[in-house]
């Protein structure tokens, strides 16, 4: 191992950048200890380095730095997490130290956070269904295990509600098991992290969940380890204690925000909207670290959380997620204004594993072709209702109509439920065909006829 | 003799060496202790930057970079079908058994299996005059697939050795030239920089149609062997379901699927699914033809700019060999962004929305590889490439899709509004395009004596009419349109769920023959000439569109099997006696 090095003095200090000059043996993306004039010590790691120069990204800010009084001292290894069965019930900051008065979790084991790729060719692939209990997702958009699937949200949405009660609902049908939840805030504010954690109190869920918080007045540098240090114990947790994890990351807005930050503070050249030209692949580093592994029996399922700026799904933010993530669950301001709760807006929101774990032998045989059909017969009735909203409904034939009925009865039926109601499939599934028996049997293309006949009941 | 240096400065990706006088443009070198892989981008003075394949996490200045004399290259010779590389071509299944589930750093390893027999055909007798890209022999690759080995292209003289009939591993020598400047072995593989296009006598119209089972695609918007296409569409759309659909039914002899910087979980996909495909023509699983190369998005950056020239690289061999190749790259504004990255890390101009002002070019590059080619052996061989464009927030007028739009000759655009209609494949008929139409009318004509050119001519007619009737259906609602208009509504809601609309999970619908595709085409246009002479007898819509036939007539895509397609003429036949009862009992 390389020798710890202290210097005294940096060079010049840029937003949350210190640079370093005159040191030597220092490797890229190092550990790095500062001390303030103070005495106090911060924690960084170095994002360039060159004969004699580094640059070292300060976690915790630069507030408070001189380049006269600040000593730094390279640490030779890469930011490493202690890990181990003991941190589940367990609150930590956000670079993974304890803040509930508990002990540092007694273990050996450290683990550099910013993980390996995992070996496209060890993958196995996700194709087991997970019931939340809300019948949008479930219905329309299923979760399975080792999916990473987005909420799409806006600020003032009841994203965190419904984060929160499919972490409580959450489970394999005809397994006993529940999930390990991480929980990672980012830059939330702390009235939410409070909101998080009495509920995962009160479901109990808090004994077999990890906290990692960073919250708003904490530094934004510090957001940019977070996530790693929480997917470095869920891969612990998955892929050697052989547990179900799911990992909820709030609010990945906020992380974004962060890389921004000091990418502009290095005089990168930005790409879209000011943030960096690999945000793409940071954001892949993260996101890519759901799975589950050939031979091992544990799996990492991601739920991210963004707040998307003005609502726009096409900001980058939402738009590169959306790339690297297997669908989104988007969350829709109209619906929410009008009452309904979870107000998820199916049309945009996709789930791409969903056909790999639903159907025969997972969920029902007529669970896809139903789902198919209500999105169809959803965005019609929408279209439906613009345009009686111009030309009347008495201009719409009586099967346009039916579509009208169609869709308010999904709304307020189908969609809504309560925070704590948690609907098992074959609740979902005949509440779906009670929907499809208000239109025309003519109506019902996307089903096989066997179906139709066993299910479809008209009044 | 190879050039030593030391790294001076690392940023991401990309490290600065100095002390390396000597190392040439896109050389490959080693750098750091841990040998990590990475090729020059820049040569200035004594410095040289490099572009590192591999995480550089802990690399520190004063290491040692050492260049390896040559390019970066692939390895051409048997054992590349069924395999699965990263972005500079190691196996990853041999990764796997060297470092686990997660990929460690500084793995060498060679391409191709060294310790496999492969049993060798010669073709070459002593004696015989040979050229670069002649055939030396023949390898029984995989079940399906006859590997022709070639003689490197840049070499000519006269045959002194051939080895018998009989099995080799890929190292030893299987035949000996002698040229003008000595004597050299020829074993069954031989390497290729990846960043020089293969030689070729001379490029040729593209004349056939790459046949994809895909109706919209084969029907409206064919693309020719040897053509380029670009598959733009925002998330969601349904870009790598139409790429797997491609690489799984298109009508080539080989199939490379390059996975440049996209989801891990898609890879494991097409590794689970592709070997349980079976290949129509010859019932034996499609990963016998396939090349797979995947760098995934967490993968390093540098490796996914490579994967796209290792690729296309792999494709023109298999050309040079006369066969017909269909590349993907999924995505190519991947790559694209890969450029940017290392672009901003080199800190070069940019130029729009901070990509380098040289993206175009590149693209051209890449584009014009593909193509219909003499090759150097007289065979015919085309590499037909279709590229995957990912443009952000689904804006078509971004850099990479517009650039793109300039190299390639068929666009197949997908809409997100079909998407969140799940009307797959969601490619628009209004805008996308293909400019192979009349390349490859002939061989449809010859296929429908005659009609295939009229009748998509007419189909599009009738959704063209479908789209500007919406804006009056929007202003005065569709019961106030003239019948005949009505009667068009339904014609195109047919078309749009009985044909444009294909299940890639649907046993029956996933593969459409070009026969099938032409009979469900004129079995939907042949009910709307009949019903439109009812109508004009004065027959309501009412009563044509109430039909209970109809819904029928949207399922026949799934109900009618390839084989039995004769089924639709019986079909058309109820259906017209249904339509002359109605107009018997108007009248």
């Amino acid at each position: 191992m390389a020798l710890q090095m202290e210097f005294r003095g940096v060079t010049k200090i840029s937003g949350p950048l210190v640079f370093v000059e005159g040191v030597s043996d220092v490797g890229y993306y190092e550990l790095v200890e500062i001390r303030t004039g103070e005495g106090e010590v911060r924690r960084g790691r170095v994002l360039e380095v060159s004969k004699g120069v580094a640059v070292v990204e300060v976690f915790e800010g630069t507030t408070g730095l001189s380049t006269t009084d600040t000593s730094v001292k390279f640490l030779g290894k890469p930011l490493m997490l202690p890990v181990s069965d003991d941190m589940l019930g367990r609150v930590f900051n956000g670079t993974g130290e304890p803040i509930d008065g508990g002990p540092v979790p007694f273990t050996e084991d450290y683990r550099d956070v910013n993980g390996l790729p995992m070996n496209p060719y060890s993958r196995d692939y996700p194709n087991e269904f997970i019931q939340t209990g809300v019948s949008a997702i479930d219905g329309m958009d299923t979760l399975v295990r080792g999916q990473k699937l987005p909420l799409f949200s806006g600020s003032g949405l009841p994203h965190n509600l419904i984060a929160t009660q499919i972490a409580r609902q959450a489970t394999i049908r005809g397994e006993e098991t529940s999930f390990a939840v991480v929980f990672v805030a980012m830059g939330i504010k702390h009235d939410e992290a409070a909101f998080f954690k009495r509920s995962f109190e009160e479901s109990g869920a808090l004994k077999n969940s990890s906290l990692f918080l960073n919250l708003a007045d904490d530094p934004p540098v510090e957001r940019l380890v977070t996530p790693r240090c929480a997917l470095t114990l869920a891969e612990y947790l998955a892929f050697e204690r052989d547990m179900h994890v799911l990992v909820i990351l709030t609010d990945m807005t906020n992380y974004a925000e962060a890389l921004r930050e000091t990418s502009a503070a290095r005089e990168e050249v930005p790409s879209r909207k000011g943030y960096p030209g690999y945000m793409y692949s940071d954001f892949a580093s993260i996101y890519e670290r759901a799975g589950r592994i050939k031979g091992r029996k544990g799996s990492i399922t991601q739920m991210p959380v963004l707040t998307m700026p003005n609502d726009d799904i096409t900001h980058p933010i939402p738009d590169l997620t959306g790339y690297i993530t297997e669908g989104q669950i988007v969350i829709d301001r109209d619906l929410h204004r009008r009452g309904i709760y979870p107000p998820i807006n199916i049309l945009p929101s996709l789930s791409r594993l969903m056909k790999d774990g639903i159907g025969k032998g997972k969920t029902r045989e007529d669970h896809g072709p139903v789902a198919s059909q209500l999105y169809s017969a959803y965005a019609r009735s929408q279209e439906l209702r613009q345009l009686s909203a111009i030309i009347g409904e008495e201009g719409l034939t009586e099967k346009d109509r039916a579509y009208l009925r169609f869709g308010d009865a999904f709304e307020q039926r189908f969609l809504s439920q309560k925070f704590d109601e948690n609907r098992d499939l074959e609740t979902t599934l005949s509440l779906a065909w009670e929907m499809l028996s208000l239109l025309p049997e003519s109506e019902l293309t996307r089903i096989s006829d066997k179906f139709v006949k066993q299910y479809y009941k008209p009044k | 003799m190879a050039v030593k240096g030391k790294i001076r400065k690392i940023s991401g990706p990309v490290v600065t060496a100095e002390n390396v006088s000597g190392l040439e443009m896109h050389e490959l070198v080693m750098v750091g202790q841990d040998e990590l892989i990475g090729e020059v981008v820049r040569v200035e003075g004594d410095a040289a930057t490099i572009q590192v394949y591999e995480d550089t996490v802990g690399l520190r200045p004063g290491e040692k970079v050492e260049g390896s004399g040559m390019p970066l290259a692939v390895e051409l010779g048997p054992g590349l079908l069924m395999g699965i590389f990263d972005g500079v071509q190691r196996p990853l299944e041999v990764i796997q058994s060297l470092t686990g589930d997660f990929i460690k750093r500084g793995i060498k390893t060679p391409a191709l299996p060294r310790d496999k027999d492969w049993h060798f055909v010669p073709l070459l007798k002593k004696g015989d005059v040979v050229s670069g890209g002649e055939i030396m022999g023949t390898v029984q690759e995989t079940s399906i697939f006859q590997h022709r080995c070639l003689v490197p292209p840049n070499i000519k003289g006269k045959v002194e050795f051939i080895a018998k009939e009989g099995d080799y591993k890929i190292e030893e020598t299987v035949c000996r030239v002698s040229t003008g400047k000595g004597t050299v072995e020829l074993k069954l593989y031989h390497r290729w920089p990846v960043r020089e296009p293969r030689p070729y006598v001379e490029r040729l119209e593209p004349s056939e149609p790459l046949i994809t089972g895909q109706r919209i695609i084969d029907t409206f918007f064919p693309v020719a062997k040897g053509g380029a296409v670009a598959i733009p569409g925002g998330f969601g759309t349904g870009k790598t379901i139409t790429s797997h659909q491609l690489a799984a039914w298109s009508d080539a002899e080989v199939i490379v699927y390059i996975g440049c910087g996209e989801r891990g979980n898609e890879m494991t996909e097409v590794l689970l699914t592709f070997p349980e495909w079976k290949d129509p023509k010859s019932g034996r699983p499609l990963m016998e033809r396939t090349v797979l190369i995947a760098n995934t998005s967490n993968m390093p950056v540098s490796a996914r700019e490579a994967s796209v020239y290792t690729g296309i690289t792999i494709a023109e061999y298999f050309r040079d060999m006369g066969y017909n190749v269909a590349i993907m790259a999924d995505s190519t504004s991947r790559w694209a962004e890969a450029l940017r990255e290392i672009s901003g890390r080199l800190e070069e101009m940019p130029a729009e929305e901070g990509y380098p002002s040289y993206l175009s070019s590149r693209l051209g590059e890449f584009y014009e590889r593909a193509g219909r080619v003499k090759t150097l052996n007289g065979s015919v061989g085309s590499v037909t490439l279709i590229g995957a464009v990912s443009p952000p927030g689904g804006d078509f007028s971004e850099p990479v899709t517009v650039h793109t739009k300039r190299f390639v000759r068929c666009f197949w655009a997908l809409d997100s509004s079909l998407a969140s209609m799940r009307h797959y494949p969601a490619i628009n008929w209004l805008t996308s395009y293909s400019e192979y139409t009349d390349y490859v009318e002939s061989w449809w004509n010859k296929l429908t004596s005659n009609k295939w050119r009229f009748q998509t001519l007419k189909a599009m007619e009738i959704l063209k009419r479908e789209d500007e009737l919406k804006e009056v259906i929007r202003l005065v609602g569709s019961e106030a349109l003239p019948e005949h208009e009505k009667l068009v509504l339904e014609t195109a809601r047919l078309l749009r769920e009985g044909f444009l609309q294909q299940n890639a999970y649907d046993p029956i619908d996933t593969y459409s023959s070009p026969e099938k595709q032409f009979k469900l085409l004129s079995v939907i246009l042949s009910f709307h000439e009949m019903a439109s002479n009812a109508i004009s007898k004065g027959v309501p819509a009412s009563r044509i569109v109430s039909m209970p036939m109809l819904a029928d007539l949207a399922k026949l895509r799934m109900s009618v099997e390839n084989e039995r397609i004769n089924e639709m003429d019986k079909f058309q036949e109820i259906l017209s006696t249904e339509i002359k009862r109605i107009m018997e009992a108007k009248s």
